[in-house]
């Protein structure tokens, strides 16, 4: 108690030396700002990341209007007294409804940004995050944890912790956690595998803000794991025809029968790779033989309908080389090239179609694939024809003119000859003097 | 009379001569004539291209036209101004296509839709289409790289 | 009565050719060892007809606007049949012209031909030559590709320097401030219209100079051997020209025109730009003059050089006085040789900073 009162005291020194030297302080008057700009690095820092980067500060909001206090005073027992509203600093479990006094408040909110959404604390309590806090743990994510404190910026700020391109790196702040994650009962491996994974590559290494983050799948406030149904519908997302395509298809049945996570069962969570023709179909790498077994339906199901992409691919590597080579050779395939552009779509159309796991779903799409490689084929056969027709046209008309060159030479020497063979003329007189 | 000997070598020189310079005219000839001839194809051009005729777009409908060597979408708006765009999806390169319903660009591959300003509505595709400028010179109608 | 026969009749009834068939019939051509010279002219002459031909199937496609003309020599170069072939031919045949025309003229020039009473032969020559480079220069722009837009707008930047004429040169060239649209139109109509009616004035007096006053004889031969032009050395020049078409064809077959990328004004200027290689040696004067020199524009030495140069290559039949006295000094010799070594030197030195940027 005497520590903290002297303590006080010493502060209340600082601010009036401060105060006489900085004589002319504007309107309004912050005793907290001036006074903990005044002390020592720890107790500097919060007002210093609150002047530079504070959203709140930005628009026009103070310390008090969190911490309480009064700021006129520059008395630091008046500026501070519990009794006159003074919160102090939250802890861990007060901090979500020390936010949400403003934040989940619609009337306040709409002074400041009428955009925010003020669900948030209501979400978060639906949350892993805040069930267990409400639980007594004290070790989870609160609204800090993401945001972080003095210095939290709008979402839309590429340096906020929850700017698109950092969620992955702000949540693995506490998912690799081992000691952190092992009280929880979680794996650690979710960061990694993401960062790996097609989605991960494109937000992190790419910069490719569409591509999707842990929130996309997991919610932000409210983040969760998705049920076993619900994987397909988190996925659908952005992924909307393959998983049209899915609920239509006869493996829809089966995984709610069997309790399976849709789209999770080939692809994975957060190792999703890129997928490959490879795991289409029967081969070592293919998922279907996972529960189709050689025999059934869905294992002839599967063959037929790789072996169909299989097709269009062939046709497409063939007419490609074939344009490839009238390219080298400096002849004009624009029209080869758009056929195989539409070729390529098809392709893609036939692998989006597996999801309809159903062969006759896929195959006219495929044969459509294969009309234009072929289209693309013939366009640079032609190119190639053309081009050694020509080198060969070009090579005739050479001997033609060989031929004329042999005929005028024979005909020069012939008639030199039987000039010779004639008396010398006296030559004509030159014209040149 | 000459030697027959002579003869012959003369008569030879002149055939040879006689067709030489016939077998020339027809080797400039049959060029010429191909290049006179009108060509087959239309033009077609990279940087504008003629997308279609006044009127033959109606209102609500649109047409994938070539733009060198990628496609192209020209849509005629419910509300009647014409749009061009680039018909290649952001996402994988699928030609994307026109869907009077929802007046809205629709790509087939994976569900992507855009709206009528390219913009990306819902889906996988992560960009916008490429906006082309449509300009109406005369009856027909112009699109070319802005 | 044979056809020819008949025709050959009907002319001479009714024209009096006796007198030009007579004049032919007798006009020699000197055989010595410098005789191969004789033929660069004819050459050229084929050249240009090919040139006139090619042009004239070109202009059934191309389409003179801004807008169009590259996307018109495009469709030219994939949709029309053979329309590769026509262009290939008419861009390799006029390098090729220029070629063989400044061989003609070295060989003129060494030769000494220029030696009255042949003074005004030189002089619609070396026009001819200029003219031939005028035609290269506003060809160049017609397909209007990147590479030729950015080489035209620094040639006539180049015109813009030079003392109270050049900026008037230069507007009237551009058709404006900047080189666009009206500077197509203008080169079209210069390249189609006013400098083959030039071309064609000339090359006729040019001719008929040559006709009328027969080849000359250099001054170191002796040799007083001569064959009839008509037709021995009528049938050699044939020889000539069927070989310089096959070299046309076979140029074009092998290494065809390329058209590269539409020229965009706002575009920055590549890198590398250069003119064609019978510009390349001016363009490296160009380079090699200091920014300023003696308190003068560098670029203003350069043109005021060139075109001294240019003054100095019309009078030489005036110029070489001991020529003109039927001697040969060693001056002209070595002056000349200098200058084919400088264009020569300069052009190389182009040709290899391109490559070794």
């Amino acid at each position: 108690m005497t520590c903290r009162r002297r303590f006080g005291w010493y502060l209340g020194f600082g601010c009036v030396v401060w105060m006489t030297a900085a004589s002319a302080a504007e309107p309004p008057p912050n005793s907290c700002l001036e006074c903990h700009h005044a002390m020592e690095e720890q107790t500097r820092g919060p007002a210093t990341l609150f002047l530079e980067s504070d959203v709140h500060g930005q628009r026009g909001l103070s310390c008090a209007d969190c911490h309480g206090g009064d700021p006129t005073s520059s008395d630091p027992m008046v500026a501070m007294d519990p009794s006159q509203g003074f919160l102090g600093k939250p802890t861990i479990a007060e901090t979500p409804q020390f936010c949400a006094r403003c934040h989940a408040d619609p009337a306040y909110m709409r002074k400041y940004n009428p955009n925010l959404p003020t669900d948030q604390y209501a979400k978060y309590l639906t949350s892993q995050h805040g069930k267990r806090l409400g639980q007594g743990e004290a070790d989870v994510a609160v609204c800090t944890s993401c945001h972080g404190v003095h210095g939290i910026r709008s979402k839309k700020d590429p340096l906020s912790p929850v700017f698109p391109t950092n969620i992955p790196g702000t949540c693995a702040s506490c998912h690799t956690d081992a000691e952190l994650m092992d009280r929880h009962g979680l794996p650690v491996n979710q960061h990694w595998e993401y960062s790996q994974s097609v989605h991960g590559q494109a937000l992190l290494f790419r910069g490719d803000r569409a591509a999707p983050h842990c929130a996309s799948c997991h919610g932000s406030h409210e983040a969760a794991r998705p049920g076993a149904i619900a994987v397909g519908n988190v996925c659908a997302q952005c992924h909307a025809l393959t998983r049209d395509l899915f609920a239509a298809s006869p493996h829809k049945a089966a995984h709610e029968s069997l309790g399976l996570p849709e789209c999770e069962v080939c692809h994975g969570n957060h190792l999703i790779r890129k997928p490959t023709d490879e795991m289409l179909g029967v081969g070592p790498d293919a998922v279907c033989i996972g529960c189709h077994e050689p025999g059934s339906a869905g294992y002839a199901s599967a063959q037929q309908m790789r072996e169909a992409v299989e097709r269009v691919k062939a046709q497409i590597a063939g007419a490609e080389a074939t344009v490839k080579q009238a390219g080298r050779l400096g002849m004009d395939v624009s029209e080869a090239e758009f056929e195989l552009r539409e070729a390529e779509t098809k392709l893609t159309q036939t692998r989006a179609y597996v999801h309809a796991f159903s062969p006759s779903a896929l195959q006219p799409i495929a044969e459509e694939g294969q009309r234009h490689a072929r289209a693309a084929e013939e366009h640079g056969v032609a190119a190639i024809h053309e081009f050694h027709f020509r080198r060969e046209g070009l090579w005739i008309t050479l001997a033609v003119l060989g031929l004329l060159i042999a005929g005028l030479l024979l005909w020069i020497r012939d008639l030199e000859r039987s000039d010779a063979a004639r008396p010398p003329t006296p030559p004509s007189p030159p014209a040149s003097p | 009379m000459c030697p027959k000997e002579f003869v012959s070598r003369r008569a030879f020189l002149r055939y040879l001569l006689k067709g030489g310079v016939l077998a020339l005219f027809g080797a400039a000839f049959y060029p010429v004539a191909r290049y006179l001839a009108p060509p087959r194809l239309s033009e077609v051009t990279v940087s504008s291209v003629v997308a279609a005729k006044v009127g033959e777009l109606a209102t609500n409908t649109a047409r994938i036209f070539r733009f060198g060597n990628r496609p192209a979408i020209l849509v005629n708006t419910p509300y009647g101004d014409l749009r061009a765009f680039s018909a290649v999806c952001t996402h994988l390169n699928c030609t994307v296509q026109y869907n009077e319903e929802a007046s809205g660009i629709w790509c087939a591959c994976h569900n992507g839709k855009f709206d009528l300003n390219g913009q990306v509505v819902s889906g996988p595709p992560p960009r916008p289409l490429e906006a082309y400028q449509v300009h109406v010179r005369g009856d027909e109608i112009v699109v070319s790289k802005s | 009565m044979r056809l020819q026969d008949r025709l050959a009749a009907f002319f001479r009834a009714r024209y009096q050719l006796g007198g030009l068939i007579e004049f032919t019939s007798h006009k020699t051509v000197p055989l010595h060892r410098h005789t191969i010279w004789y033929y660069w002219g004819g050459a050229t002459l084929l050249l240009i007809g090919v040139q006139i031909a090619s042009g004239l199937l070109l202009l059934l496609y191309y389409r003179p606007s801004a807008e169009t003309a590259f996307e018109s020599v495009r469709f030219l170069m994939t949709r029309v049949e053979f329309g590769w072939l026509v262009r290939s031919v008419h861009a390799w045949a006029a390098n090729l012209a220029i070629f063989s025309a400044m061989v003609h003229l070295a060989s003129t020039f060494f030769l000494k031909a220029y030696r009255p009473p042949r003074e005004l032969t030189w002089v619609s020559g070396v026009c001819l030559l200029f003219l031939l480079m005028g035609f290269g220069f506003t060809g160049y722009l017609l397909p209007w590709n990147t590479l030729a837009f950015f080489a035209t707008k620094v040639g006539t930047e180049i015109a813009g320097v030079v003392p109270y004429v050049g900026p008037l040169t230069q507007t009237l060239l551009r058709g404006g401030s900047d080189v666009g649209d009206l500077t197509l139109t203008r080169f079209f109509w210069l390249h189609i219209a006013v400098l083959p009616v030039g071309l064609l004035a000339l090359m006729g007096l040019h001719l008929f100079m040559i006709q009328l006053q027969g080849m000359s004889k250099p001054l170191s031969v002796k040799d007083e051997r001569s064959i009839p032009f008509f037709p021995n050395f009528f049938l050699r020049d044939l020889l000539v020209w069927v070989i310089v078409l096959g070299v046309i064809l076979g140029l074009a077959v092998y290494w065809p025109a390329t058209l590269g990328d539409k020229a965009d004004p706002f575009a920055p200027t590549p890198v590398g730009i250069q003119p064609e290689w019978y510009f390349l040696w001016m363009f490296q004067t160009l380079k090699l003059i200091p920014g300023h020199l003696f308190g003068i524009e560098g670029e203003l030495i350069a043109v005021a050089s060139t075109t001294a140069a240019a003054g100095l290559l019309v009078l030489v039949p005036w110029l070489d006085q001991p020529a003109r006295r039927g001697r040969s000094h060693w001056m002209v010799w070595a002056a000349g040789v200098l200058a084919m070594a400088y264009v020569i030197g300069t052009t190389g030195y182009a040709v290899w900073t391109s490559a070794h940027p």
